[in-house]
């Protein structure tokens, strides 16, 4: 008796589960099982493009509409890998308009993304829609006007905080006449002005658009204009909001924001005059995302802000807001769920007026019941804070913590900061990503090893005494997916006997730590599924096995060595001569 | 060219047993030469470590660490923007008014010339200055605008040229009442 189920059946049943661990569960049953769902599969994620190869994963996914991919490490937003490492969305591009013609979404985050990309994207995707580009690099806006042009039923393109080569605004011109599907347009990272007219008559013409950010370019009477022309919009970050306005186009720019009754999501204001935070009053109530991050407002004014801002779910904001303000948050923005605080001088403490401490967070994890992600940097925080927070907020599922000066002990009683960050392991069970900062020693990780069971993301640096620390959170950390450290004394020992830990990871990177030329081979000589890179751009003439590495990134990977490591990548695969180590010689 | 001499720890197979002990169960002397002996020192950058090798335990003046704040370059690089637009212009001073509950800053290079900022101040503090006048200073009224220069001196407002008034001032304060009278009445 046959008791398989017809494909279309299961192909019907499929067509219900959405999830991505659940299909990864249904291929797994059986092969007729996996063909089904590979063929029906329509949304992939590649969390890290060197753990595949693109050709397996179009070959695999045919039918696939969408396609998510991360490139570099994280610690390369804080300029810590050099140019030049690697992430190229090239051969992914290439991979998927040779066998996945249906694709229609593209998402890529730390990626290097050329004009020739987007070329290609604008030329092999009949029904192109969604571009969004996080972080990424390498492209000018010659590319953005291939996509414009070519792309007759895009519907999102988003350029988040990407280094663009920008030759002027001529590109949004590039939207033809017959565009009218656009549902969000993102250019705020982007220098140059574009011409008002056509972003006036793009923006008419999309009754569809929801979200539209501009670029600081933009000034604030172009902002009534657009405003009284997308009255509908969701979200909205405006330009720079500083220029000088008469009594008239104040009042019409006040009557505009009044209109916006859809209002969720405000970000952008540039250079904000305090005169001006009044026009944002009206839709404050709405709001339940405001990204202040770039306004360099002081206390006062932005407290005059958040207090009409009653529905607020997600606030990101520099530290001019202070300790007060962040008071004022805590009694007024009680649904409050996730809270970001940014240094407002670039280089940290050494130009920084404010001093943003431990009060501010505390008052925030006692007014808002729902905080459950929080990014904070301060100068200055204490282990009793750290257990008052735990204790009101069990709920956390994002503690990133940075106090700037590194090594800085609890202000009050001048001990490490061990038993505060236990107390945020121990209490808040569900905490997923943990970022530690501050004076630590061996203890804090014993903690974090022990109690951090779901935690998936772990980021240190300037840390702790030896190697036992990075053992800890290797053999005690079951849920440990990405583990970033930097400046930490970490050596071979740890790594050598956690080894195979690695394998159940998606990468671990180590900077300026003390992991030995030696191990690193060793390292990849016994797992054949990771890829060891060691990333030195100054190495020494010779290399004996005792000199440390500048960094390692080690991944799993089904794709064996990459190809296109530039020469200051030494993987023992790509570089045989140095690659066997003594041992073998013996 | 291998050191032998130096890895003995390798040789040893032990070091490289994957098992479930923890380390310093054993003598494991980590002869990789990057002592951070001195957990106090602030690192060095990237350039040190390459050069000798091992970092020095001196601690260092507040040097530039790469990458720390961990603030994304985007991020940074818009803040260093706004800042160097600020450069060479003046800056923000604090302003403080006597019985006014919390302080203001005002950026000084907004202004060209002293009518303006009195102007603002007087918006920004619901007051009104009076007269200026060269010999007898500020009449009219019970506040009298002052600044503290270089020097720590507080001084009157008005008194030397705009150009040198901005570059000078390190704080402004808003006088009031008796304390106001001594400065404000051409003594």
């Amino acid at each position: 008796m046959d008791l398989r189920l017809p494909s279309k059946v299961l192909e019907h049943i499929l067509s219900f589960v959405d999830s991505n661990e659940d299909r990864n569960s249904v291929s797994l049953v059986c092969k007729s099982w996996f063909e089904t769902e590979r063929r029906t599969r329509k949304r992939v994620f590649v969390r890290n493009c060197y753990a595949v190869t693109p050709e397996a994963v179009a070959r695999r996914f045919p039918e696939t509409r969408s396609l998510t991919l991360k490139g570099k490490p994280h610690f390369a937003d804080y300029n810590l890998v050099p140019d030049g490492w690697g992430g190229y969305a090239w051969p992914w591009i290439e991979a998927m308009a040779a066998k996945c013609p249906s694709l229609d979404e593209l998402r890529l985050k730390r990626m290097v993304v050329t004009d020739e990309c987007l070329e290609k994207i604008a030329a092999s995707f009949k029904d192109f829609k969604v571009l969004v580009l996080t972080s990424c690099e390498g492209f000018s806006t010659d590319g953005l006007a291939a996509i414009a042009v070519a792309c007759s039923n895009l519907r999102e393109l988003e350029l988040r905080e990407c280094i663009v080569e920008d030759l002027g605004g001529d590109w949004l011109s590039y939207f033809p006449e017959t565009l009218t599907s656009l549902v969000s347009l993102d250019f705020s990272c982007l220098d140059s002005e574009v011409k008002l007219s056509d972003l006036e008559r793009l923006v008419s013409r999309s009754p569809n658009l929801k979200s539209l950010k501009l670029n600081r370019a933009v000034s604030l009477d172009a902002l009534g204009s657009l405003l009284r022309l997308a009255p509908q919009l969701v979200e909205l970050g405006t330009g720079s909001f500083s220029d000088k306005l008469d009594q008239e186009a104040v009042s019409k720019l006040s009557q505009a924001f009044s209109e916006m009754k859809e209002l969720k999501s405000l970000s952008g204001l540039w250079d904000v005059l305090p005169e001006y935070i009044p026009l944002l009053y009206s839709v404050c109530p709405g709001l339940t995302s405001l990204n202040l991050s770039y306004a360099t407002v002081q206390m006062p004014d932005l407290v005059e802000l958040l207090t009409r801002c009653s529905n607020l779910q997600k606030l990101w904001v520099m530290d001019l807001i202070e300790d007060k303000g962040l008071e004022v948050v805590a009694s007024s923005c009680k649904e409050l769920r996730e809270l970001r605080v940014f240094p407002s001088g670039a280089e940290g403490l050494n130009d920084t007026n404010v001093a943003m401490t431990e009060q501010g967070l505390v008052s925030v994890s006692e007014g808002c019941p729902n905080l459950e992600s929080v990014l904070y940097f301060c100068v200055q925080f204490t282990n009793a804070a750290m257990v008052t927070i735990a204790r009101n907020r069990p709920n956390l599922t994002c503690f990133r913590l940075c106090v700037m000066e590194p090594f800085s002990p609890d202000h009050k009683t001048q001990q490490p900061l061990d038993e505060g960050f236990k107390a945020i392991v121990e209490r808040c069970k569900d905490l997923q990503r943990l970022s530690v900062s501050g004076l630590l020693t061996n203890k804090a990780f014993e903690y974090i090893g022990t109690h951090g069971k779901k935690l998936r993301m772990l980021s240190i640096a300037f840390a702790g005494d030896s190697d036992l620390m990075l053992h800890h959170l290797l053999s005690g950390c079951e849920s440990l997916n990405k583990l970033e450290i930097r400046d930490c004394p970490f050596g071979d020992t740890a790594l050598l006997e956690n080894a195979a830990k690695l394998e159940t990871m998606r990468s671990l990177w180590m900077s300026s730590c003390c992991v030995s030329f030696g191990a690193c081979k060793l390292l990849s000589q016994k797992m054949p599924k990771l890829n060891v890179e060691v990333i030195d751009e100054h190495p020494l003439e010779t290399r004996p096995d005792s000199s440390p590495v500048e960094r390692i990134y080690i991944y799993r990977t089904l794709a064996g060595p990459r190809l296109d490591m530039p020469e200051f990548v030494w993987t023992t695969q790509k570089n045989p001569e140095i690659g066997v180590s003594h041992l073998a010689i013996k | 060219m291998e050191n032998v001499g130096v890895c003995d720890e390798f040789v040893n197979l032990k070091a490289t047993e994957l098992r479930l002990g923890l380390p310093g169960t054993e003598d494991e002397k980590q002869k990789v030469s990057c002592g951070k002996s001195n957990k106090r020192a602030l690192p060095e950058t990237e350039k040190d470590i390459e050069s000798t090798g091992k970092t020095e335990t001196a601690s260092p003046p507040k040097a530039q660490i790469v990458g720390w704040p961990p603030v994304r370059s985007y991020r940074k690089n818009s803040i260093q923007t706004k800042k160097n637009e600020a450069e060479g212009q003046g800056m923000y001073v604090k302003v403080s008014m006597d019985g006014a509950p919390y302080l203001r800053k005002i950026d000084l290079t907004m202004y060209k010339q002293y009518p303006e900022l009195m102007k603002s101040l007087e918006n920004m503090f619901k007051f009104s200055v009076g007269e200026y006048f060269e010999r007898e200073g500020y009449k009219g009224s019970d506040f009298v605008p002052t600044y503290e220069d270089k020097d720590g001196d507080w001084m009157l407002v008005g008194d030397v040229p705009w150009e040198m008034f901005v570059s000078s001032c390190k704080r402004l304060r808003i006088m009031k009442g008796s304390e106001a009278k001594g400065l404000g009445c051409g003594v």
